[in-house]
């Protein structure tokens, strides 16, 4: 599809849609379980965004944040695919991340709300999450950097033989960043177990990739340059996420090297808090909501005789979920005052003098 | 005891700490099959092989993400960017991601890292290879900061830099590389945030770091023969930093000096002359004294750089006029 000038901010730009055959993964080799658990993943990315939303708007989260509304079924194919001992460096548009790998909403709320009991006790923020505990090392704020960051990650694996894979999700806006280039030819060199996940919602920040960027396909495009193997995929498909992850990630793990997914999506809101993504003509707003990720899954697995009663359980367990985590967070206490000063140095402190 | 020129003592440090630990991995640019722009890697390459002894891309952001990755993940790694001036290149890793991710994670990653680099002048290698630039480093929260200025002080610090599980960054000062100094033989640990007295005095207290240490003993020794015996004070490590080696020698002498290679403005003795203001004032026989080069680029020619660069003479004039005043 091809929008004329007049309905976009920024002039004419290819608008890339996923094939517009939504059954096509309709008969992988997917276990119901499994595809089941997809389902509720995507449908407590969705439940969980939306809250933190309708808490900004309370003025009860503050600074600012970054939602992938729309973008649900990338962290949720990748988060089905990877080991529990995987590693995941995400962006500062890190939630669906961090859930997708287990972390429960509860601390994750309760960070995006500054309080005690949240992931990082309120050091972090939004756009810092981080549990270790599962193998979530952290979102990070400054474009680009995490690449670099994640193949040290997956060096270290490759070192101690421990077998992990590290999964590196970025967006379209890193590809113009230097350390974006440097570290994809980093890891091809040392043939590093690095998945590089570009999410391509089109829009960097406020301005279409394409109106800034040379090339079509931003990452994919220069990653054989590389040397790198890359695809380009439909990101709002999470059965075709999880089979590209999959493949991609055994694929590292066989000491065969590093790729690059290249996964098309969209995002339904804005940049950020402040932005009302305005930017964006409502003819392609609307396109895109076509390929919304979960109306996509739920109607495969409607094909596939699931009883809609049972979706809609899952749907109500989520929001139960929800609620608790919600009033869970809320129920935390303030950060104690003293801990602006600790956990500086591994001795605890922050003292820079005797 | 054998003596060993300081880029040796680099490469001992740093051999000493691999065979104890597997963990300890060095990377950076050409420092496995040429043993460093520098020679200070000389050797590891041939004693612990490929695996761990890495050539990386002229990539300073690479290197320095894959050290940091590494360093979350289990390892301890050892990177080298050549020369110091090119922290500039990579600085976002290192004071947004290397320095703030410990705290930023409330504890959850601890980044046990080094970070060595050819710092500072005297070399004319011009303004783009010759700063001194531990002021930058000293600023950031969550970075140590440390500058052997001997043979022997490399050795100890490198192992004290390794075994810390905090990020040390570790400034080789160029101009030292070829200076010789006896070593113990044997396993040599320093403790970080340990200044030493290099000469004992009582009436000024003059304090050095890295080249300049070696500046302001020579000045110490022009001071002796014109009868001001003036205390020679290497600060060795601006973070952690050992206040109370320096204002205990500054309630002694009444009078103190800094000597650095920091370019006028807010090096690393302006912090120093303030912590002394606002806890010694009453000690203070006299106004503390900065003695750095101008505000100004390091120029290449020798008759400039040496002209700009704190000399043993320069310090000597300053600390004896500044006592007869």
């Amino acid at each position: 599809m091809r929008l004329p000038l007049s309905e976009h901010g920024y002039g004419t730009h290819q608008v890339v849609l996923p094939p517009s055959d939504q059954t096509r993964h309709d008969n992988d080799e997917i276990p119901l379980q499994k595809r089941l658990d997809l389902y509720r993943s995507l449908q407590e990315m969705r439940q969980f965004e939306k809250r933190a939303y309708d808490l900004f708007m309370r003025q009860l989260v503050k600074g600012t944040s970054h939602l992938s509304l729309g973008m649900e079924a990338i962290s949720a194919g990748f988060g089905a695919a990877m080991r529990a001992d995987d590693l995941t460096f995400a962006t500062y548009r890190g939630h669906a991340h961090t859930l997708a790998r287990g972390v429960p909403m509860t601390p994750v709320l309760a960070e995006l709300l500054g309080r005690s009991n949240g992931l990082m006790a309120g050091k972090g923020g939004s756009m810092h999450l981080t549990s270790v505990e599962h193998g979530v090392l952290g979102s990070y704020a400054i474009i680009g950097a995490h690449l670099t960051i994640a193949n040290g990650a997956a060096w270290s694996a490759q070192y101690r033989g421990s077998g992990q894979v590290t999964v590196c999700f970025f967006g379209d806006g890193t590809t113009n960043i230097g350390a974006f280039h440097e570290a994809l030819n980093y890891a091809a060199v040392y043939k590093l177990p690095v998945v590089f996940v570009c999410e391509n919602n089109l829009y960097m920040e406020y301005t279409s990739i394409a109106d800034i960027t040379a090339v079509a396909h931003p990452a994919a495009d220069r990653a054989a340059a590389y040397g790198l193997q890359s695809q380009i995929i439909d990101g709002n498909d999470a059965d075709e996420v999880y089979g590209t992850a999959t493949a991609a990630i055994e694929r590292a793990r066989r000491g065969e090297g590093p790729s690059l997914v290249e996964a098309l999506t969209y995002r339904h809101g804005g940049h950020s808090r402040a932005d009302p993504g305005k930017y964006r003509p409502s003819a392609e707003v609307e396109a895109w909501k076509q390929y919304d990720p979960i109306p996509v899954y739920r109607g495969r697995l409607l094909r596939l005789g699931v009883d809609e009663a049972d979706l809609d359980v899952i749907d109500k367990e989520v929001a139960a979920a929800v609620d608790l985590a919600t009033q869970e967070a809320i129920a935390g206490d303030l950060p104690d005052p003293a801990s602006a000063f600790t956990d500086l140095w591994a001795d605890g402190g922050s003292s820079w003098r005797n | 005891m054998a003596e060993l020129t300081y880029r040796d003592a680099v490469a001992r440090g740093i051999a000493q700490e691999m065979r104890r630990d597997e963990r300890v991995v060095m990377i950076g640019e050409d420092v496995a099959g040429a043993g460093g722009v520098f020679k200070t890697t000389v050797g590891l390459l041939d004693e612990f092989g490929p695996k761990r002894v890495i050539d990386t891309p002229i990539s300073e952001q690479a290197i320095l993400g894959a050290a940091m990755g590494a360093a979350m993940t289990g390892l301890r790694p050892v990177a080298e960017i050549m020369f110091s001036d090119f922290f500039a290149v990579c600085w976002d890793i290192v004071v947004n991601e290397i320095a703030k991710t410990r705290y930023m994670t409330n504890g959850q990653i601890t980044i046990p890292l080094v970070i060595k680099t050819g710092n500072g002048g005297g070399l004319r290698f011009g303004a783009q290879h010759s700063q001194a630039i531990e002021n930058w480093a000293m600023a950031v929260p969550g970075l140590k900061v440390v500058t052997p200025s001997t043979p022997r002080d490399v050795v100890g610090l490198m192992a004290a830099a390794v075994r810390s599980d905090d990020p040390v960054l570790f400034f080789e000062h160029k101009g030292l590389y070829s200076m010789k100094g006896e070593v113990p033989d044997g396993e040599i640990i320093d403790e970080l945030g340990t200044a030493v007295v290099r000469r004992a005095g009582t009436d000024a207290t003059i304090l050095s770091l890295g080249l300049t240490v070696g500046r302001a003993l020579d000045a110490a020794g022009q001071l002796a023969e014109r009868g001001i015996q003036a205390e020679v004070i290497d600060v060795r490590s601006l973070v952690p930093l050992d206040t109370r080696t320096i204002l205990g020698s500054l309630a002694k002498t009444g009078r103190l000096f800094t000597v650095e290679e920091n370019p006028r403005l807010l090096g690393w003795g302006a912090e120093i002359a303030s912590i002394a203001a606002e806890e010694c004032f009453w000690d203070l026989d006299g106004p503390i004294q900065r003695i750095t080069t101008p505000h100004i680029p390091l120029p290449s020619a020798d008759s400039l750089e040496d002209l700009v660069l704190p000399s043993a003479d320069v310090v000597a004039t300053a600390v004896e006029k500044a006592l007869q005043s």
